[in-house]
């Protein structure tokens, strides 16, 4: 068990940040909003999932939207605490811990908001060990457990509770729509799901990760040594190429940002090309001697493929991709909840549009990186 | 004819133009009090061109006064913010993520009110004029005059910020009010920063505009002066009075857009070698590239447009070393006509590489004449790559582009870049920053989110087009010369495909009589 700081909560963000692989939206905000809370004397406590009770009540809390709007149309404040309370009110009793469903990106800070405005106590882990695009890429989801009673909750406090839904793709779609009616953003608590169905498929101890993440990344940098070599340190990840970024291409396809990039190797990889696909995520990482042709997949979806620049190793996110970048693509491996059979069916390669890729997975260190 | 005016941290350049020829032009040591050292520049100017005072139609002015005045956190008056977007935006308040010492310099407080719009122009919530009118009175109460207003999604539909603006003007005596939408982007806190940041200058600016105005009429000048925005076009002395803060960086820009204008190069790259570091950046149909992200000023979050620039350091007075060979980022600076070895010191310089090579012809190269030339052809080598790479960094696509090359340490570079199609030298370099000051035009922007269930693509396209032109030719452009320069669309994330960002900027020619 730990309370949130100030400093904690830095390098949580840095960590989210990777751990977006390329998307996940910016967790700028939410960093000074939970900022300003504590600054007010509001306290985050981070508990480990197996102090969890069998039988208690937990949610997941996070945001939905276009991330363009979001920095546009600040929230309320009290959102994170209106979908728990209606999540309460219909279930007739009080939730005892708020769940992360989404650790990369700006969703790692929004269940923190939310355990600082309800004094709930925020569990270590996540449901994606990842950012993904859509809620039904979500470890409870795959396990089956269900995505309701679910509420989605704007500004004005208006709510809308989703009480039974076919499947969470359904869901993802209702939701989506009912998000755009409400102006492009809206927080969601999704699922109540029980402690016990919590310990068995959350992906554990990704808050304590990212902070790690972001602990390490901080004392590279003052340390004026690689950051790309503490993150793998950290992750168990491996460089998977390295040179200048060429080429990226990009289109939109039902709402998504897809697109491709060419990165032009340089010094172990002269003479060799990596291609990178990406919908706000990275997707695929084909390496190859031919520019033109996709050669051997090097990564792919569920592990994360993480574009840092390589004299900075910032992390670079889908839409700051330009030509000319120096860049380091680094591969993290994901989860074990997410390279089972039916994970994949869900969050790999063909899920996302490319049924010819098959997923082989990136070496796992035991005992380090996403569990 | 026109003047075009640069008053940089050291010197205050003048240029004197007849359409695209420069009669002449001046220096002198910046001042002060600015003024006297723009009177000063522009009484040597007319004296050694001996063009009447009469003869001037216009002049133009670069200034970095506004910059300086926030970052040295000095002349800044104290200011409200009054933010519409109630009930959302609660969660951050405004001047969140500043400076503490800059909150208080300003003694920023702030009101929020109900209001605001979504992304496709439905109202939030309906704007409360008893709620404004109680903040003004408390605003009046406190005894502050300038306010910044900052209303959600202002880009997308001005009409409230123009209301509160109308309320605070009828209960505040001679109110000074920021808009939010005259001045940033999409962005809520990093707009309504900038709007708060101009705010604070307004009566700053008032004194300045008013300081130029004098220094002008006391050399007889009557015609009418400009000063420059960071994206390269010009406002009206009466406009900067509103919105100084629109001149944040324009120095860069002034340099690049006089680059463009001295080698007739639209689309490049412009390196300009100072005496400590050279600044890289890339010109796009005659304009600087945007920097697409958030960009600190004196410590606070902005994203209103600054040019792209990629800074390394290499410059004129950079120290070499051997052995290994280091060149940069330590730098003799200005004292570079004391201190390298051509000149009469004892520190090894860019500069004496360039000069032992053959490359430049300057002080005494007998003092060089020592160096070996296996080292210095080392040392030219590795100055050529850096070059080479920061202008591949900054590069759009893979390809040759052309590269003009300005300011004072132009002579480290040779004949030939790997990766350069041609290489420009313009005449006048050394004055580029004041050209590109006189280079006569205005400019609009339109950055709105569309809704293309409501309003299909092409459709949105063409009205933001539209209202582009018409803020151009507000400006006072000629009708036929108003273009358009750039337009972004960039789709909405996370989103069914129906919400498009649509960025047009439009510039023209200004009217001169």
């Amino acid at each position: 068990m730990w309370q949130i700081t100030r400093e904690d909560l830095e390098s949580i963000a840095i960590g989210a940040g990777i751990l977006g692989t390329g998307g996940g939206g910016n967790p700028y905000l939410g960093k000074l909003t939970l900022l300003s809370l504590l600054e007010e004397g509001y306290q985050v406590e981070v508990v480990d999932l197996d102090t969890l009770a069998d039988d208690a009540l937990v949610t997941e809390v996070g945001m939905m939207g276009a991330p363009t709007v979001g920095v546009e149309k600040l929230p309320h404040g009290a959102e994170p605490r209106w979908a728990v309370e209606a999540l309460e009110g219909y279930m007739g009793r009080p939730l005892d811990a708020i769940l992360c469903a989404e650790i990369g990106g700006s969703n790692s800070i929004q269940p923190l908001v939310a355990g600082a405005l309800t004094g709930k106590p925020v569990l270590d882990g996540d449901s994606m060990g990842r950012a993904f695009p859509e809620l039904q890429m979500s470890t409870h989801c795959i396990a089956g457990v269900p995505p309701v009673p679910a509420v989605l909750v704007d500004e004005k406090n208006n709510r809308v509770i989703f009480s039974a839904i076919t499947d969470p793709s359904t869901l993802e779609r209702y939701a989506r729509d009912l998000c755009v009616l409400m102006g492009c953003t809206a927080e969601l608590a999704m699922g109540v799901m029980t402690g016990a169905q919590v310990k068995r498929s959350a992906v554990r101890h990704t808050l304590s990760l990212a902070r790690r993440l972001g602990d390490a990344v901080r004392a590279a940098r003052a340390a004026k040594e690689p950051m790309a070599d503490a993150v793998l340190a950290v992750t168990g990840g491996s460089e998977l190429f390295s040179g200048k970024l060429v080429d990226v291409q990009r289109r939109t396809v039902a709402g998504f940002a897809r697109g491709e990039l060419v990165v032009e190797g340089a010094g172990q990889y002269r003479r060799q090309w990596l291609q990178v696909a990406f919908q706000n995520e990275n997707l695929v990482a084909w390496a190859g001697d031919d520019r033109g042709q996709r050669g051997r997949v090097v990564c792919s979806v569920p592990d994360l493929i993480c574009i840092v620049e390589s004299e900075t190793g910032e992390p670079i996110t889908t839409e700051q991709l330009r030509y000319g970048l120096r860049v380091t693509v680094l591969g993290i491996p994901c989860s074990d909840k997410l390279r089972t059979p039916a994970a994949l069916a869900v969050v790999g390669p063909a899920a996302f549009g490319y049924p010819e890729v098959h997923f082989v997975p990136m070496p796992k260190v035991a005992g380090v990186g996403i569990e | 004819m026109r003047i075009g005016i640069d008053v940089g941290g050291t010197n205050t350049d003048a240029v004197l133009m007849d359409g695209r020829t420069v009669v002449g032009w001046a220096k002198s040591p910046t001042t002060l009090d600015v003024s006297s050292g723009i009177t000063g520049v522009l009484a040597k100017l007319l004296f050694e061109t001996g063009v009447a005072p009469s003869a001037i139609a216009a002049v133009m002015l670069g200034t970095t006064h506004f910059t300086n005045a926030v970052v040295e956190r000095r002349s800044l008056s104290r200011t409200a913010v009054v933010r519409v977007g109630l009930p959302a935006t609660g969660a951050l308040r405004p001047f969140v993520d500043w400076p503490k010492d800059l909150v208080e310099a300003i003694g920023g407080v702030s009101y929020l009110v109900h209001g605001g719009y979504e992304f496709d122009g439905r109202p939030i919530a309906a704007l409360d004029e008893a709620e404004v009118r109680a903040a003004a009175r408390q605003i009046r109460a406190a005894g502050i005059d300038c306010v910044a207003v900052s209303a959600v999604f202002s880009p997308v539909n001005t009409d409230q910020e123009i209301q509160v603006a109308a309320l605070l003007a009828d209960e505040i005596p001679g109110v000074r009010v920021s808009l939010s939408h005259e001045i940033g982007r999409i962005g809520l806190l990093e707009r309504e920063n900038a709007a708060a940041m101009n705010a604070c200058l307004v009566h700053l600016a008032e004194r300045i505009v008013n300081s130029f105005r004098r220094a002008l009429q006391e050399l007889g000048i009557s015609a009418p002066f400009f000063i420059s925005q960071n994206d390269g076009t010009l406002m009206s002395a009466e406009f900067v009075e509103k919105y100084p803060v629109l001149t944040f960086a324009s120095g860069p820009t002034n340099s690049m857009r006089g680059a463009a204008f001295l080698s007739g190069v639209k689309d490049g790259v412009v390196v300009d070698i100072g005496g400590t570091t050279s600044d890289v950046g890339v010109l796009v149909n005659g304009f600087p590239r945007d920097a697409s992200v958030a960009v600190r000023v004196g410590g606070v979050r902005t994203n209103f447009r600054m040019p792209d620039v990629f800074s390394f350091g290499l410059g004129g007075g950079s120290h070499v070393q051997s052995d290994p060979l280091q060149i940069g980022p330590r730098s003799v600076g200005y004292e570079i006509t004391r201190r390298a070895l051509v000149f009469g010191g004892s520190d090894l310089t860019a500069s004496d590489v360039a000069v032992a090579a053959g490359l430049a012809d300057i002080g005494d190269r007998s003092r060089v004449a020592h160096l070996d030339p296996a080292f210095v052809a080392a040392a030219v080598a590795r100055m050529t790559e850096m070059i080479e790479a920061s202008i591949d960094r900054m590069k759009s696509a893979a390809g040759d582009v052309p590269v003009i090359l300005v300011g004072g340490g132009t002579l480290l570079v040779g004949d030939r870049l790997n990766g350069v199609s041609e290489l420009h030298r313009p005449e006048h370099a050394a004055v580029a920053n004041a050209i590109g000051a006189a280079i006569a035009q205005v400019g609009g922007e339109v950055d709105r989110v569309f809704s293309l269930d409501a309003t299909p693509r092409a459709q949105a396209l063409v009205q933001a087009k539209e209202e582009a032109a018409q803020r151009v030719l507000r400006e006072g452009a000629l009708p036929e010369s108003v273009e358009i320069v750039e337009v972004e669309e960039i789709p909405l994330a996370y989103l069914p495909g129906n919400a498009v960002r649509i960025r047009v900027k439009a510039v023209g020619a200004l009217a001169l009589e």
